[in-house]
């Protein structure tokens, strides 16, 4: 098990039971599968196997249908995300500016393949589908930052700014 | 309201390729075109398990309608017009077969499925000219081939989910499931473990819902042949109660033909130097069982019992509910009861060694693959494990026909006497409450020491999927309960479990209807399933050879008395404890 840091676990509970408590409070809802998972996401970062068994469990489905769940939607992730995650867009706007480029530089950078994470946890690397920003295209995001009209040689500088 | 005016209530008027019909509310195009004698094709429908209008091969063109609709799902209106063999139904249809060959493995010639495939079927009936009419990329799939029962292989599924919901829904197992989306969407368990590693209690319910070569046991019939073929060997076979009530379909006989004179000529023309009956067993079964009750009713042991003979269900209860462990009969089941006395006591009377003598099972079943392995059943040494091979009624099909038997042309033949006597009470043991029934006749004389006015305990026949019933034996009440079907079982301990059921005996079997319906049995095509009550035709058949039997309770079986009074004393003596008893464990479903 990771250990615990204080940040991420309000109250000294542990993740699991934070879980747990949310799947209790929201018992009487329909369809609680997914936006279980969401929280249990939200928690661990992304979707590790003890993860997804305490959801099973607590909602008494078979591991095998909430793995489905998990692996259906592409907002979730089963290898862990790094301190800071990058999203490079990959829509139509960007994509014709040189978002691929951006895409290709970042993975030579970091050294991982696009859905990856750094060895160090610092960075994982992600495609999407449009930012809602195609003025600035291209455009990438880190954590809740956006940097736009970018041409490739702003990126170490902009890789600084994130430990 | 008189029944008439309720009847035509309920009844709607339609128009079927311009032929007007009348179809009850609520009925399917489907259902009401089958009613009026068209069979629409389908793939992925099985009736209540797996209703998901994904397969697209029951499309129909209905008058008004946008697009073509799925009769599978679609239900009838008042007035409706529905054109089922339209041009325009029959390229969607071969479209649709089209683009599901384009990532099939095509390796019909030799897939277990050959001849009866129900996508080959379709292919062929829709003039599918062209089967790479769509080439493209190929996803590629490892076989799954962990379990000791069967063989996984995705490049042959077409993802209908048929065997997902079958785990799911009629077993309430859930071992496999659909993992991704789109191009990459592939049935298997979870975090892409094998089989092994999951819950699977090896049932083979998947194996009869699929429609292709994707799911088939793993083949033991060269082991068979090998052992026939080995002169140092002396190779017994012994035959499930539900076999013969299912064989004849393989060869083209109507569902519930019972076909046991048949199959034992076949087998001794197989060249087995003995054929038996596993039903010989099935009565010993019944003796140490009703024992172990009444010596548990009697001592205050722990109660409610329920049976072991269905190694399926003794895996559920090990993994899901092992805290009935306690309750679960030590006694072993028939099959294994036969191998423990063919290598004791059949081999001093025959006065061969133990080792000698090589042991095949025919089974309705996959899971007795799986039970011929498990510790405790190894009555003769260590080495010698009860029960050689345990073969499915398909691989029995298998040999007959690579044998060149004409099943239709062979004469009515016995079984062999030394092993193959049995009672009508152990015919029943392939029907759901068959051994409850079985057990109750022996239970109740031996308790009581007077004769049965009527054999027959009717309120635990049927094929509900749970059955209750009260009786008096001698003094005192007998509360008992039948389930078959491992999602039904779990409805009924866990009634128990919260106290709101209480039961003495209780009988359960993993597949639903009992082993007439097993995993290992021939495959019906789903348009055969959907719309024929298998699992009762099926069990007609066993019933109705008890009914006419005069030897109808295990007790009185001559062979039974005769291997007490010369080899094992009594039922639950110390011997017969150590030779047809076993034990369970406890096991952790890790996906």
């Amino acid at each position: 098990m990771n250990k615990q840091s204080p940040e991420c676990c309000g109250g000294g509970e542990t993740k699991e039971q934070q879980l747990l408590a949310w799947i209790q409070a929201h018992r009487e809802e329909k369809g609680l599968a997914l936006p279980a998972l969401q929280k249990a996401q939200e928690l661990y970062g992304y979707l590790p196997v003890e993860a997804q068994r305490i959801v099973a469990r607590a909602l008494d489905k078979p591991l095998t249908e909430i793995y489905g769940i998990a692996t259906f939607y592409s907002q979730f992730s089963l290898v862990p995300k790094g301190r800071n995650c990058i999203s490079v867009c990959l829509g139509t706007a960007c994509y014709v500016k040189g978002g691929g480029r951006i895409y290709e530089l970042l993975q030579q950078k970091l050294g991982i393949a696009g859905g990856g994470c750094t060895e160090d946890g610092r960075f994982s690397l992600d495609a999407c589908r449009c930012l809602g920003c195609c003025g600035m295209a291209p455009v990438i995001m880190i954590n809740d930052d956006v940097y736009g009209n970018l041409t490739g040689d702003e990126l170490d500088a902009i890789l600084s700014k994130y430990e | 309201m008189d029944q008439f005016a309720l009847e035509t209530v309920d009844m709607i008027g339609l128009k079927i390729n311009n032929v007007a019909c009348r179809a009850p509310a609520g009925s399917t195009i489907l259902e009401a075109a089958r009613a009026a004698g068209i069979a629409i094709p389908t793939l992925c429908f099985l009736k209540d398990i797996n209703e998901i209008g994904a397969c697209r091969l029951c499309v129909v063109e209905v008058k008004g309608a946008k697009n073509l609709v799925t009769a599978c799902v679609f239900p009838i209106a008042e007035g409706m017009e529905v054109f089922t063999n339209t041009e325009k139904v029959q390229a969607a249809r071969r479209t649709n077969l089209k683009l599901i060959l384009s990532i099939h493995n095509q390796e019909c010639l030799v897939c277990s499925r050959s001849g009866n495939c129900e996508l080959q079927k379709l292919c062929r009936e829709y003039g599918v000219d062209n089967r790479m009419a769509f080439e493209g990329e190929k996803n590629h799939y490892e076989l799954d081939t962990s379990t000791v029962h069967m063989v996984r292989d995705n490049s042959k599924c077409i993802l209908c989910r048929r065997c997902v919901a079958t785990c799911n829904i009629v077993q309430g197992i859930g071992a496999i499931g659909v993992s991704e989306r789109g191009f990459s969407t592939h049935v298997g368990c979870s975090f892409d473990a094998s089989l092994e590693q999951s819950a699977c209690i090896n049932c083979g319910q998947c194996i009869v819902s699929c429609p292709t070569g994707a799911l088939h046991e793993k083949d033991d019939t060269d082991k068979v042949w090998a052992a026939i073929g080995d002169p140092t060997k002396h190779v017994i076979v012994q035959t499930a109660p539900s076999v013969r009530a299912t064989l004849g379909e393989a060869f083209g006989l109507p569902v519930g033909t019972n076909v046991e004179k048949k199959m034992a000529a076949a087998l001794r023309r197989l060249g087995f130097d003995g054929v038996y009956d596993t039903d010989f067993a099935a009565d010993m079964t019944i003796m140490e069982e009703a024992t172990e009750f009444l010596e548990r009713v009697k001592t205050g042991g722990t109660l409610p019992l329920i049976t072991s003979c269905c190694p399926g269900w003794v895996k559920f209860c090990e993994t899901f509910f092992p805290e009935f462990i306690p309750n679960l009969s030590s006694c072993k089941s028939p099959q294994q009861m036969f191998g423990a006395l063919a290598k004791t006591y059949y081999a001093e009377r025959t006065g061969k060694k133990a080792e000698e003598i090589f042991c095949v099972s025919v089974m309705p079943c996959t899971a007795k693959k799986f039970e011929i392995g498990r510790p405790g059943e190894f009555a003769a040494g260590p080495e010698m494990p009860d029960v050689d091979v345990a073969l499915t009624t398909r691989e029995l099909t298998h040999m007959i026909q690579r044998a060149g038997l004409l099943f239709d042309k062979l004469p009515d033949e016995p079984f062999d006497p030394a092993m193959g006597v049995a009672s009508g009470a152990a015919h029943i043991f392939g029907a759901t409450g068959g051994v409850m029934e079985a057990a109750l006749r022996t239970a109740a004389e031996t308790l009581t020491g007077k004769e049965l006015a009527n054999p027959e305990f009717s309120a635990v026949r049927g094929t509900a999927g749970i059955k209750e019933a009260e009786y008096t034996i001698g003094e005192r009440k007998v509360r008992v309960c039948v389930a078959s079907g491992t999602a039904n079982a779990a409805k009924v301990l866990q009634a128990v479990k919260r106290g709101e059921k209480e039961y003495d005996f209780i009988e359960i079997m993993a597949c639903p209807g009992g082993c007439v319906n097993g995993g290992g049995q021939p495959v019906q095509h789903a348009d055969v399933r959907n719309f024929t009550d298998l699992q009762a035709l099926r069990a007609a058949a066993l019933y109705n050879e008890d009914a006419g039997m005069k030897l109808r309770k295990s007790h009185e079986n001559p062979l039974v008395q005769q291997v007490y009074a010369e080899f094992l004393q009594a039922p639950g003596s110390h011997k017969a404890h150590e030779i047809l008893h076993t034990g369970y464990e406890q096991r952790i479903k890790e996906f």
